[in-house]
């Protein structure tokens, strides 16, 4: 019998505690658990062997920590010797298992830690590859904090294997991981990577647990893993002892099997005899049969989004088509206006974000890779990776903490050939156009035709009816008037017969007609109730949101009408509170220094608009910006303004500047200084730089920057490509200003001309002079006046 | 044995926040400051996931040589504040990866906002910790002020040896880089020397 086998037929008993056995067997304080497999590798098989005596089906070889991080060149020896162990114990018996056991690197992944998604992914990759070989039958990725982290272990187990792959990760009493994903966000991710069993370990015991089975078993349509720990350790004449007792435990986990739970074991604290006495306890309980929920989900790295219920609103604000400003920002790389676009429209309720870079003139794989990675780290909303390019969709659908909404594929083989591997390899969902190599039939039944089609093309790859939502196709209701039934009558045909969740591009219905926010809307309601599940919208329309909470509170789908009520008086408030800025009028004339120095963005830029209309953009600039600026700089250095109200300044006149650029012929910008600016390789620490980069910018300076963490050759091909005067350099630790010498070395033999500036914690005066910097900034008002300096020399 | 705790605060320590964004004591910050304070208190308070572990070790100390139980290091400093003790309580405790990921998203979006984030956290866990030290003082009594790698002479490898002794990792989640910084940077550990 195979372990997959195994697992359809029943339940499948895991085993217990290892790193507390072998404590108990004298393993001491400090020695690394899988050295055992080596030098004690009786004690290790001792332990396995009284877990298959127990009742485990399975054991977790003792491998838990082996990855190339700790063990280097001895990690296949190490896992070798682990799986051996676990192979000998089960001598003799028949239907034992052998789980190559892998934990957490120890290493938060970016953007929150330092290790590299990809670098993760290596290290993994090495780990189950040894194991595999070794004579593992199962991959089991367990005790993890951070389902980043999972993904990268999974994504391993499935390029180097094709052994079953297990996921467990250690949830809260709060129902969450220590990152803060939830339960319905852990199993979309899961069941998105294709794994064979998922669940929840560690940290707590049973009925502690109770709430986040629960809660993941109502979603998950594969099987759940369920291994707590026994109670808390508690200190008993001086030995360790947890809280709760085998028979405690046995009790506690009943109710859990009894809802469901299919893989169960014990986590810290648990030996045998919790086993045995597990079995024993749930020996009469029925197992329950394993239901497909069918459900459509898309995921962040904190919660899932169902699609069905309540109809899903899809910010359409991140596509540059038709967008001058986004345009711009995406050429001139500037993520910041991408990532303002991103929290602005999830503080206006959109539920998630659509991401399109698509431009002719920029290197699009690569763009929305890291538009991704950093609108993931401002916001928590699910996204919509849009696309065309297969190669900038699989790179962005990789590193995507979570499961994605893909968009789209269409009807055209080729298509569906290049976007379902993807969705079959990284999960997600795929909006799917009801269009096909004859173009996009005018009847609905044409469209419905090619939903079948599609539908049965994409369970040939695996892939299933929920991971897909039909665009029954909005076209111009101008250039054809049955355009509107046509998507309609499909959308109802789909949503109902098929049992396909359904989403629209709305805004399309109105193309060439005046007042387009009013045929939207009732275009929008009409579909609404016909069943669409999902809009494309932009959040800045009230008609739309008019539209959308009215529906909710018609269809019943808002209790007590309460979110409509609270809609509705959030949009007489909005009426009043006007900015006075927004007024207009005689009150913001030529008060843009003081906007700037109280730190007011909207008035600052408001009236930077309204200046521009009687004054050059260059005096708006001289006249008000800098000498603000200038102002609050001087209040800095005498320690009269502290720092973030310095910020806050510069923040006010980057909005004032944004406004004076619209109009201010490149030529002519006031400064012809250039600078790159970068955190030094090995160091992750860039909130002084950053500090740094604003002000620059704010005097008109134009500054690259390269973010953190950057090898010196980048520094180097940075600052040649560009043309730059001055180059930056910041470091917090000592161990990575050997670095910033490094950088400073090499810019120095390849571009002597280029002034070096340095700044960050552990340099002064002197160490600069030591390592070669041309100047020590001790802040980021020094470093702007040595770049005002450099200015009149060029 | 290693026993986990976790907290909650319900307030920021607001003149500790503003001592490390350099405002000295009399100093009354800027309206729009006081605003920018007002949403950072909300939203880290809202964010906040204290967790701690720690454990009691027997030590000795003979000179600068200090044998921690769980670690030997040479150390004038830490001799000093452990003078006169024979156990310490170790601990590794943090606020929370919901802090750095406000952060985060600040430092692209909102460098003032950033700023304010990054001193409101580090007041959190300094509060927190302080919330912990009291809790020791409870169960041990007579403690010493705690200390930290990085303090005076006390080497910030210490850290490796620390993170063994508690599977800091494990208990509540902080990760150490190669450089023996945490992750979330808004983690303390520490030794308390107990009489």
């Amino acid at each position: 019998m195979t372990i997959l086998e195994k697992l359809q037929s029943g339940r499948v008993i895991l085993d217990g505690g290892m790193g507390t056995q072998l404590q108990e067997r004298g393993l001491p304080l400090g020695v690394l658990p899988e050295e055992w497999n080596i030098s004690n590798p009786d004690e290790v098989t001792a332990v396995h062997r009284a877990y298959f005596c127990a009742g485990s089906d399975i054991v977790c070889a003792n491998t838990f920590g082996a990855n190339s991080l700790k063990f280097d060149d001895r990690l296949e020896e190490i896992i070798r010797a682990g799986i051996s162990c676990a192979d000998r114990a089960r001598a003799g018996l028949k239907d034992k298992f052998i789980a190559l056991d892998i934990g957490s690197l120890g290493k938060l992944l970016k953007p929150l830690g330092g290790l590299d998604f990809e670098d993760a992914l290596t290290i993994f990759k090495r780990t189950v590859k040894a194991g595999a070989e070794a004579g593992a039958d199962v991959i089991f990725i367990e005790t993890m904090n951070d389902i980043y982290e999972l993904k990268a272990a999974v994504i391993a187990a499935k390029e180097v294997c094709s052994l079953p792959v297990f996921v467990s990760a250690v949830f809260g009493s709060d129902c969450k991981t220590m990152t803060g994903t939830s339960p319905e966000a852990f199993v979309a991710l899961a069941e998105g990577l294709g794994v064979d069993a998922l669940g929840i370990n560690c940290s707590l015991a049973p009925a502690e647990m109770a709430a986040t089975v629960e809660r993941i078993l109502k979603v998950s349509s594969t099987p759940v893993i369920v291994k707590p720990n026994a109670g808390l350790p508690q200190e008993k004449g001086g030995k360790t002892v947890y809280s709760l007792g085998a028979d405690d435990f046995a009790k506690q986990m009943v109710p859990l099997v009894e809802a469901g739970a299919r893989l169960i074991g014990g986590c810290c604290g648990t030996t045998p005899e919790y086993i045995e006495k597990l079995v024993k306890a749930i020996e009469h309980i029925a197992v329950k049969p394993i239901e497909n929920k069918g459900l459509t989900v898309v995921s962040s790295y904190t919660q899932a989004r169902y699609f069905g219920d309540i109809p899903v609103l899809i910010g359409e604000r991140i596509n540059p088509t038709g967008k001058k400003r986004l345009k711009q920002a995406l050429k001139e790389n500037d993520i910041a206006y991408v990532l303002n676009e991103a929290v602005s429209q999830a503080e206006k309720g959109a539920h998630v974000l659509d991401v399109n870079v698509g431009l002719p003139e920029i290197d699009e794989p690569s763009m929305l890779e890291k538009c991704v990675c950093e609108i993931q780290a401002v916001t928590d909303l699910p996204l919509q990776i849009d696309t065309s390019d297969p190669a900038a969709m699989g790179r962005a659908m990789r590193v995507y903490n979570g499961v994605p909404l893909v968009n789209s594929v269409n009807g055209k083989r080729e298509s569906m050939d290049a976007v379902f591997p993807l969705v079959k390899k990284y999960g997600g969902v795929v909006i799917c156009l009801t269009l096909d190599e004859n173009g996009i039939p005018s009847t609905a039944e044409g469209r419905v035709k090619i939903a079948e089609k599609i539908i049965e093309y994409a369970n040939s790859y695996g892939i299933l009816r929920g991971q897909l939502i039909f665009d029954t196709l909005a076209m111009a209701v101008s250039a054809d008037n049955t355009a509107a039934n046509a998507a309609l009558v499909a959308l109802d045909y789909i949503r109902h017969k098929l049992g396909c969740n359904t989403s629209l591009g709305v805004s399309n219905i109105s193309f060439g007609l005046p007042q387009r926010d009013f045929i939207n809307s009732t275009f929008f309601a009409m579909a609404l109730a016909r069943g669409l599940s999902a809009a494309i919208y932009n959040p800045n329309s009230q008609e739309m949101l008019k539209t959308y909470n009215s529906f909710l509170a018609l269809s019943g789908l808002d209790k007590n009408c309460a979110d409509y009520i609270e809609y509705a008086s959030s949009v007489s408030a909005g009426e009043i509170t006007v900015t006075a800025a927004q007024k207009g009028g005689t009150q913001v004339t030529g008060d843009l220094k003081y906007f700037i120095l109280k730190g007011l963005k909207a008035e600052a830029a408001a009236s930077a608009k309204m200046l521009l209309e009687n004054s050059e953009p260059l005096d708006v600039i001289n006249g008000f910006i800098i000498p603000a600026l200038d102002e609050a700089g001087k209040g800095f250095e005498n320690k009269t303004v502290f720092l973030p109200q310095l910020l806050m300044c510069a923040e006010a006149a980057s909005a004032a500047f944004a406004v004076i650029k619209t109009k201010l012929n490149p030529a002519e910008n006031a400064k012809k200084l250039k600078a790159v600016l970068a955190t030094v390789k090995g160091d992750i620490h860039d909130i002084g730089k950053n500090i740094v980069v604003t002000l620059l910018q704010n005097y008109g300076f134009t500054v690259y920057d390269l973010g953190r963490d950057v090898p010196p050759e980048t520094v180097l091909k940075e600052a040649r490509d560009r043309g730059v005067q001055l180059v930056g350099l910041s470091a917090l630790m000592t161990t990575t200003v050997v670095s910033m010498k490094e950088t400073i070395e090499l810019l120095k033999r390849e571009l002597p001309s280029v002034k070096i500036c340095v700044g960050g914690a552990v340099l002064n005066e002197e160490y600069a002079k030591e390592i070669g910097a041309d100047r020590y900034c001790k802040d980021a008002m020094a470093t702007v006046r040595y770049a005002e300096e450099l200015e009149k020399n060029i | 044995m290693i026993k986990t705790v976790r907290g909650k605060l319900d307030k920021l320590n607001v003149s500790e926040t503003l001592r490390y964004l350099g405002y000295g004591k009399t100093v009354i910050p800027e309206e729009g400051v006081q605003g920018l304070l007002r949403e950072c208190e909300s939203e880290v308070l809202a964010a906040q996931d204290l967790r701690a572990c720690y454990s009691v070790f027997d030590i000795s100390v003979q000179g600068e040589n200090i044998d921690l139980g769980f670690a030997k290091v040479n150390s004038h400093s830490l001799a000093l504040n452990l003078a006169g003790c024979v156990k310490c309580v170790l601990f590794a405790c943090t606020a929370g990866a919901g802090i750095d990921r406000l952060i985060a998203k600040y430092s692209r979006i909102s460098p003032a906002k950033a700023a304010v984030m990054q001193a409101a956290g580090a007041a959190l866990v300094e509060d927190w910790c302080e919330e912990l030290c009291a809790l020791f003082k409870r169960e041990y009594g007579d403690t010493r002020p705690r200390f930290s790698c990085g303090y005076g002479d006390l080497p910030l490898t210490l850290q490796r040896d620390i993170f063994a002794a508690l599977l800091v990792t494990k208990h509540i989640g902080i990760t150490l880089s190669d450089d023996c910084f945490m992750t979330p940077t808004k983690s303390v550990t520490a030794i308390v020397g107990i009489r």
